[in-house]
């Protein structure tokens, strides 16, 4: 992308160089926000739905378009042609702001997030703690959404969104530590450069220190996109909606937004990090065939992640607040501690790493989905009765 | 640290095993009817053959003897007859029942001699006005049933009032019952 830039740059050279490259790249990230970002989110929530729905025995949406797929577009439609109801106490200016500024924290991590080897909006050096600060973004809205709304389920979703992401923002930082360890780089390009197409390449599987801190990553990460089982801020059983219990239509609509987008970037970091983003074997020579592959691997990886989140979601339940904070400092912040130096040990033990290590740990994660298929297949011999269908 | 070791391993069996089960649910029928456009056979078929749903008259073997107006307790059956001066045969002139007003007691069907008036599976009466939910079986007048003493012989009504008659007799012995549709109730 920058390449690019510049070469345009160099080629208009009538035109300030600053001011192109600024113009480029929001373009790139208006078309990234518009054509990816939007629709991607919206076909979350139905994917969500359904994934949902047949977890719980149910169909889910399936009458809009082929298999419901249209489903969010008409939701959306629906929402934007609801009143944006403001009601009279509300501090307005910050109650109109809050779900934007939601949207921005989230929309602003894709900037370093990679789409491919060429694709990204902009391969920053610090990629990766941009997108850890950037992101906290969403606590200010929240907390302002829960503030402004003069409300008390609102308020207390607010004050528990506040809590729980910055107490996550330890342990999540901690478990992308022995990553950058690995990697020696910050920058998620860098980050899937060292890391190749083979699954033993992964990061995932360097040491056992970093499958550990793989699943802390996707814990804390769910925390931090207030996913079910830690989605306290908007605990419906409790808070009514939480901090957007006063909102409606399209505003509403905007924290939903950014709460499906965000399992994307969840999914999409666990994959740049630990799966090894969008490397493909170099099977072309073809740059656009190479960057097409490339799209793909990382976003059905990423996707995967989406759907355990998901998944995750329709099986546990809502934890207490002071399990939250109990499962945060107790457990995530010393076992992401003992990661990173664990990682470091292992590093000064094997400099260049081993291939034993690494296939051993693809073995053990084999060993674990195949007792995985046969508790499944287990419960599913123990499954009793048929639906309506057998009728 | 044993205690905390514990807690790091139950959690990460329990959850393991939690997700085996909904993951199992991928793999299993839902359980969802989707009433009423996409039903694998009409939910009526699905309904026990005695189910006391909309009332319907069979007026060829419908002997105008009034016994189901009289007992039925909140009036939502009106019958009118008159004598044919010229036949000499008894003429029913109006058979209106209110469904709205019916209460699907199942009183009416006890009485009537021959079984010609009776519930069907039928229930789906949704409409925009009340009106139309009184059946009006009546468009002219209908020479009433006469029972005849050495069994009915024409081959239109015949097969009717069997009907009837069986309708009669599993209403008075529930042992009788023979489902016509084997479904699953709901």
């Amino acid at each position: 992308m920058l390449e690019f830039l510049n070469g345009l740059a160099a080629a208009n050279p009538e035109v300030p160089g600053v001011l192109l490259r600024v113009a480029g790249m929001l373009a790139f990230g208006a078309l990234v926000v518009f054509v990816f970002i939007l629709p991607v989110a919206g076909i979350t929530s139905w994917v969500e739905r359904r994934v949902w729905a047949r977890i719980q025995s149910r169909i889910g949406p399936n009458r809009v378009g082929p298999g419901g797929f249209l489903q969010w577009l008409a939701d959306g439609l629906k929402n934007l042609l609801k009143e944006d109801v403001i009601p009279q106490a509300v501090d307005e200016p910050l109650f109109r702001i809050a779900p934007y500024l939601v949207v921005a924290g989230f929309v602003a991590a894709f900037v370093a997030i990679p789409f491919g080897g060429s694709l990204i909006i902009a391969d920053l050096n610090i990629g990766i703690l941009y997108i850890t600060a950037i992101t906290s973004l969403v606590v200010v809205g929240i907390l302002m959404a829960g503030w402004s709304s003069n409300n008390k389920w609102s308020m207390l979703g607010g004050i528990r969104s506040a809590t729980q992401i910055i107490s996550y923002e330890i342990p999540l930082g901690l478990t992308i530590f022995p990553v950058v360890l690995v990697s020696g780089t910050l920058s998620t390009q860098g980050i899937t450069a060292a890391q190749g197409w083979a699954p033993h390449t992964w990061h995932m599987f360097h040491n056992p220190f970093l499958l550990v801190s793989f699943l802390l990553f996707f814990v804390c990460a769910l925390a931090e996109g207030n996913r079910t089982p830690f989605d306290l801020p908007e605990a419906e059983s409790e808070l009514v909606a939480g901090f957007a219990t006063e909102y409606s239509g399209m505003r509403s609509l905007l924290f939903f937004l950014a709460e499906w987008g965000n399992l994307y970037v969840i999914g999409a970091l666990v994959a740049t990090l630990f799966m090894g983003g969008w490397q493909v074997p170099r099977f072309t020579d073809d740059p656009t065939l190479l960057a097409v592959a490339q799209f793909f691997t990382i976003f059905l990886k990423a996707y995967f992640w989406v759907f355990v989140a998901m998944w995750v979601r329709a099986t546990l339940p809502r934890i207490r607040i002071d399990q939250l904070m109990a499962l945060c400092w107790k457990y995530l912040v010393p076992m992401a501690l003992l990661n990173t130096l664990g990682t470091a040990f292992f590093m000064v033990l094997f400099p260049e790493g081993s291939l034993v290590v690494r296939i051993a740990l693809v073995a053990v994660v084999l060993a674990i989905i195949f007792v995985f298929a046969r508790r499944v297949r287990f419960h599913l011999a123990r499954a009793r009765g048929l639906g309506y269908g057998a009728v | 640290m044993r205690e905390y070791v514990a807690n790091v391993v139950q959690a990460a069996t329990s959850i393991f095993d939690g997700l085996s089960v909904t993951f199992s649910h991928f793999f299993r029928e839902p359980y969802t009817i989707q009433y009423p456009d996409r039903m694998p056979i009409p939910v009526q078929d699905t309904l026990p053959y005695r189910y006391r749903g909309f009332l319907d008259v069979d007026l060829e073997i419908c002997t105008g003897c009034l016994a189901c107006q009289r007992a039925c307790p909140i009036d939502c059956i009106l019958i009118e007859t008159r004598k044919d001066k010229e036949t000499k045969s008894m003429l029913i002139e109006t058979f209106d029942i209110d469904l709205a007003k019916c209460m699907y007691c199942g009183l009416c069907t006890e009485p009537c001699p021959t079984g010609s008036i009776h519930h069907t599976r039928e229930f789906e009466g949704a409409d925009f006005s009340l009106e139309s939910m009184v059946r009006r079986f009546i468009k002219e007048p209908v020479t009433a049933y006469k029972p005849k003493k050495k069994g009915e012989d024409d081959p239109v009504v015949a097969p009717i009032l069997e009907r009837g008659k069986r309708y009669i007799a599993e209403f008075a012995d529930p042992k009788d019952d023979a489902p016509a549709a084997a479904g699953k109730g709901g």
